[in-house]
């Protein structure tokens, strides 16, 4: 929930979604992130996000590490389990979880110092992995809860607010992913909530690894002139050229697609994700196309949105695996355990 | 100390280099001394390194059941030329050396006290093997072949055992047999068969099993429910996974469809120790039994999340296969170092549950305990064994299962019983022993609450206040001596007037053991006891407080287990002289004799 106090009593009458549940169930505790911080409107987008998809809260695992970003999810959804961990250590965390209790949805949020510093290992396995959840890394360039130092993903000659310009190359986790075989890659702003949404959407479909990297600017230690993750500066770099929408499963709002020419690509659970707009040449289920792509647009200085790459029906932990289809952690011991005859046949081979 | 070697009582040392395929034929030796009921031990020394470094295997047999590693060896097999100098130097005076004769001994490696056995072992295989790998391999299958005919082990028990390991192939089944008759017969003709000590059949072993640790653990894990898995490769801890793996695909794969099999498991090989230890915690938290398995400097590295789990109250099964430290120290030597690493791991207040099993038998029964404890105490517990228990065959009591265990899942609140509760607080309303009741992940949103490392209050808020935080890290501090009366109890064998204590832990159950024995015949009595769990029972400072003199074996430098003690009991360290035997072998009785009387003479 953003920080700034809601009225108790809803001046207009709040929406509500398939379950009968309004925006408020999908609220969390109030924000104690500083004013304006890109992060509390994230915070927002996944709430609406998971609201328009009318998950029930219980069906929800939030997870997270250390940071600003990382407190976040203590500000949505009250109803879901959440898990503040170590700094870095979220995505090895979420991988646990998964393998036990596949039954659920699960989100992490994390930081760009959190996900491609201290935990840059455990991303990059999670990736590899296809872990079944939905990544966001809240990507802001500094170190927001320890004050402002550089991250690995501020840019060359990006200044800080205290001392030199950054000299060394960031990590695009973008780029990262599509080296690493990501089957989901999406860039959004935190400050663009239309394109966020369905974004957010869309990865929490995707059965795999989503990866989200949504610039939400530190106001506190990174929004200043000479920052390349202000807001200022985003605005002016931000090519929004792959242009998406989210259809969920049910068929009544399918009607609404109107574009011929929209590449279609149904997703696990049945909703389809239209790429109303593409660049030219552009193939977002292509990994070649796509690498060409980015590396044009940043020999440009500018940051392409959007849903930039998909690979759905990819094998995911569970299929790479081979679990049963019933969480490992609703099996009783009954189904576990070989029982003393099979013992006493095992020690023969022990004789 | 030295002693007539005899019929079932003696030692001997196979010394190979490593990489020619030497274990197989000193297990098969050991083996058929165990099927032929005789107790035995045999413990590989080996290093770490995959071919050409020295490596030994020690075999006792010991009719009166002392299994412990014995330093005097009354017959050496010396196969390699590089440490033949040590070898032939540590052979007991009237002791024995079988050596390869197909090149003569050098003068300076002969002894005047000690009996040469040559056998022309290449000359032989080059005969009758044509390939250079067999030639190699089937020289260590005719020593063997000699010490049947020498040691007067049943050659048909032998060849059964051959037969069975190569039941799938022919040709090697052919060869191994074939090499093994033939040091079997140059023996018979050359030397005056048996020795005067041999091998003589024994009824025991037969409610016996033969085994290691590491596979014991994994049966334990197996049995006790364990489904999710993250674990990193190192020496000693790899075999847990190998056997645990090898385990589910045997008795965990279900059929769903005919011909389609899913796995009732899911193990995880992590890019890291810091990612094994986290995807326990999350398996955990999800509901489910997980664990990992390392040795100590994966133990270094998962700290940091051993401390969440601790503050936050997530169950986790840590296994430690202990090796020589610090740093990568020696990986493929044995140490009891783990102690105090384990027992505080991670910074800020912390402390945890340790299980010590003393042989294989201890660690399968402790591993499936570990899961108990972790879940009925919400917190890490360490299985502490080590690369004795892990990588040697030990001769332990067969293990049994009760199919009527139900295991002890601890407090979780499931819908029903949220659904009588007006409000649910993570860490509020303990119960006797401190522990308060959690949720999984999906139940109720009644139940939801945010895990986190950062300070909470009762309620599971973050908070900052000293009270608040007070509150929390109090009742842990409790629930961890709670756990004391949960835990396997010290075990203690007391003998009438006795005004020694030994205490011990883990691996070195045996050589003090057979130590007490020993010093009964020197006229020193003493009383035994052994640590199987920290926290510790207050029964154990009864016994150090009641006895004149208290010594503690440990297998570190730095006196872990003496210094645990003392502070967790208050003892004051002139109660307890420390025995330390810390250069990464197994125990032997010698050394604790020695100690315990070099000390008495002083005193
Ligand atoms: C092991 C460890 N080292 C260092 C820290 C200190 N620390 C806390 S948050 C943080 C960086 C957070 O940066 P980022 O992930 O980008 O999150 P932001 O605050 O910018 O949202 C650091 C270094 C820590 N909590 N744990
Ligand atoms: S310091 Fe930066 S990242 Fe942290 S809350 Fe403030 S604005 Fe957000
Ligand atoms: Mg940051």
């Amino acid at each position: 929930m953003p920080s700034i106090a809601k009225p108790r009593i809803p001046l207009a009458p709040l929406a509500h979604n398939d379950l009968g549940l309004t925006i408020r169930d999908y609220e969390g505790a109030m924000s104690t992130l500083c004013a304006g911080c890109g992060h509390d409107s994230v915070t927002a987008a996944i709430s609406l996000a998971f609201f328009e998809l009318s998950i029930r809260p219980r069906d929800i695992a939030k997870l997270s590490g250390i940071g600003c970003s990382s407190k976040t999810p203590t500000y949505f959804i009250n109803g879901a389990h959440g898990f503040n961990s170590a700094h870095g250590r979220m995505a090895a965390i979420a991988t646990g979880a998964i393998a036990a209790q596949r039954g659920l949805h699960y989100i992490g949020v994390s930081g760009d110092g959190d996900s491609l510093s201290i935990g840059l290992g455990h991303l990059s396995h999670a990736i590899r992995r296809n872990v079944d959840m939905t990544y966001i890394i809240e990507n802001n360039g500094v170190y927001g809860l320890t004050k402002g130092q550089v991250s690995p993903s501020a840019d060359v000659g990006s200044r800080p607010k205290k001392g030199d310009p950054n000299v060394v190359p960031p990590i695009d986790p973008m780029e990262l992913g599509l080296a690493l075989g990501a089957t989901f890659l999406a860039r959004g702003f935190s400050g663009d909530k239309d394109q966020l949404v369905p974004l957010i959407k869309a990865a929490v479909a995707h059965r795999g690894f989503a990866l989200l990297d949504v610039i939400s600017p530190c106001v506190s230690f990174n929004d200043h002139e000479g920052s390349t993750k202000s807001y200022r500066f985003f605005r002016e770099h931000e090519v929004h050229e792959i242009e998406t929408d989210f259809v969920p499963q049910r068929a009544e709002i399918r009607s609404k697609i109107s574009s011929d020419s929209a590449r279609a690509v149904t997703m696990h659970d049945g909703s389809v994700m239209y790429f109303r707009a593409l660049p030219e040449g552009y193939n977002p289920t292509d990994r070649v196309s796509v690498e060409a792509y980015l590396a044009e647009r940043k020999a440009m200085g500018e940051v392409p949105t959007g849903l930039l790459f998909l690979r759905e029906g990819a094998p995911d932990l569970h299929d790479m695996s081979g679990t049963v289809s019933r969480p490992l952690a609703d099996l009783d011991l009954a189904d576990l355990c070989p029982g003393n005859d099979a013992l006493q046949r095992l020690q023969e081979s022990f004789r | 100390m030295s002693t007539a070697p005899g019929v079932n009582d003696f030692a001997l040392k196979l010394a190979n280099v490593n990489g020619t395929g030497s274990a197989s034929a000193n297990g098969l030796l050991m083996q058929s001394i165990f099927r032929m009921g005789v107790p035995v031990s045999g413990k590989n020394l080996f290093p770490s390194n995959i071919q050409g470094l020295p490596t030994w295997y020690e075999i006792r047999v010991n009719g009166a059941g002392h299994t412990a590693r014995s330093l005097e060896y009354h017959l050496m097999v010396a196969m390699n030329a590089q440490t033949y100098a040590q070898d032939v130097a540590s052979v007991a005076s009237g002791g024995y050396v079988l050596y390869d004769s197909s090149w003569p001994l050098d003068d300076d490696l002969i002894r005047e006290d000690v009996n040469y056995l040559g056998v022309p072992l290449a000359a032989m295989c080059r005969e009758h093997f044509t390939k250079n790998r067999e030639r190699i391999l089937m020289k260590n299958v005719a020593y063997a072949g000699a010490l049947v005919a020498l040691l007067d082990i049943d050659l048909d028990i032998v060849s059964t055992l051959l037969a069975e390991t190569f039941a799938k192939n022919e040709a090697l089944r052919e060869s191994n047999q074939r090499a093994l008759r033939l040091g079997y017969d140059v023996a018979r003709e050359n030397f005056p068969c048996p020795l005067p000590f041999r091998v003589e059949a024994r009824g025991e072993n037969q409610d016996s099993i033969l085994v290691d640790g590491n596979t014991a653990i994994a049966l334990g894990c197996l049995y006790a429910g364990a489904t999710v898995v993250g674990w990193y490769p190192i020496t000693p801890a790899t075999a847990v996974m190998d056997n645990f793996i090898a385990l589910c695909k045997r008795y965990r794969r279900v059929e769903v469809a005919p011909g389609e099999w899913e796995n009732n498991y899911c193990v995880i090989q992590a890019e890291d120790e810091i990612a094994a230890i986290g995807m326990v915690l999350g398996a955990s938290w999800a509901g489910a039994r997980a664990f990992t398995s390392t040795a100590g400097p994966g133990i270094s590295l998962m700290n940091e999340l051993l401390g969440l789990a601790y503050y936050t109250e997530i169950p986790a099964v840590v296994v430690d296969v202990q090796r020589v430290g610090p740093s990568t120290g020696m990986p493929t030597r044995t140490q009891q170092g783990d102690l105090l690493a384990c027992a505080y791991a991670s910074h800020g207040d912390t402390r945890h549950i340790i299980v010590i099993p003393a042989d294989p038998h201890e660690a399968f029964e402790f591993a499936v305990a570990a899961f108990d404890l972790a879940e009925r105490f919400q917190t890490p517990v360490f299985v502490l064994s080590d690369l004795d228990i892990g990588m040697n065959d030990w001769i332990v009591p067969s293990l049994t299962w009760d199919d009527s265990f139900v295991p002890n899942r601890g407090r979780v609140l499931h819908d029903e019983d949220l659904a009588n509760m007006r409000e649910f607080f993570r860490y509020a309303h303990e119960d006797d022993d401190h522990v308060t009741a959690r949720t999984l992940p999906g139940s109720d949103e009644k139940g939801a609450y945010f895990i986190r490392g950062s300070g909470h209050d009762r309620f599971g808020r973050y908070t900052e206040e000293s009270g608040a935080y007070l509150q929390v890290v109090d009742r842990l501090r409790a629930k961890h001596a709670s756990a004391a009366h949960h835990v396997p109890a010290p075990l203690e064998v007391r003998r009438p007037g006795s005004r020694v204590g030994l205490v011990t832990m883990g691996s070195c159950d045996r050589a003090v053991r057979e130590a007490i024995e020993l010093l009964a015949e020197q006229g020193v009595d003493c009383d035994y006891l052994r640590v199987r769990a920290f926290p510790f029972a207050d029964s154990i400072r009864d016994f150090v407080d009641s006895h004149e003199s208290c010594f503690v074996i440990e297998q570190n430098r730095d006196a872990q287990l003496k210094s645990l003690l003392t502070v967790e009991l208050s003892l004051t360290p002139a109660s307890m002289t420390s025995i330390l035997d810390y250069g990464g072998f197994p125990l032997s009785a010698s050394t604790v004799v020695e100690a315990v009387l070099a000390h008495q003479e002083v005193h």
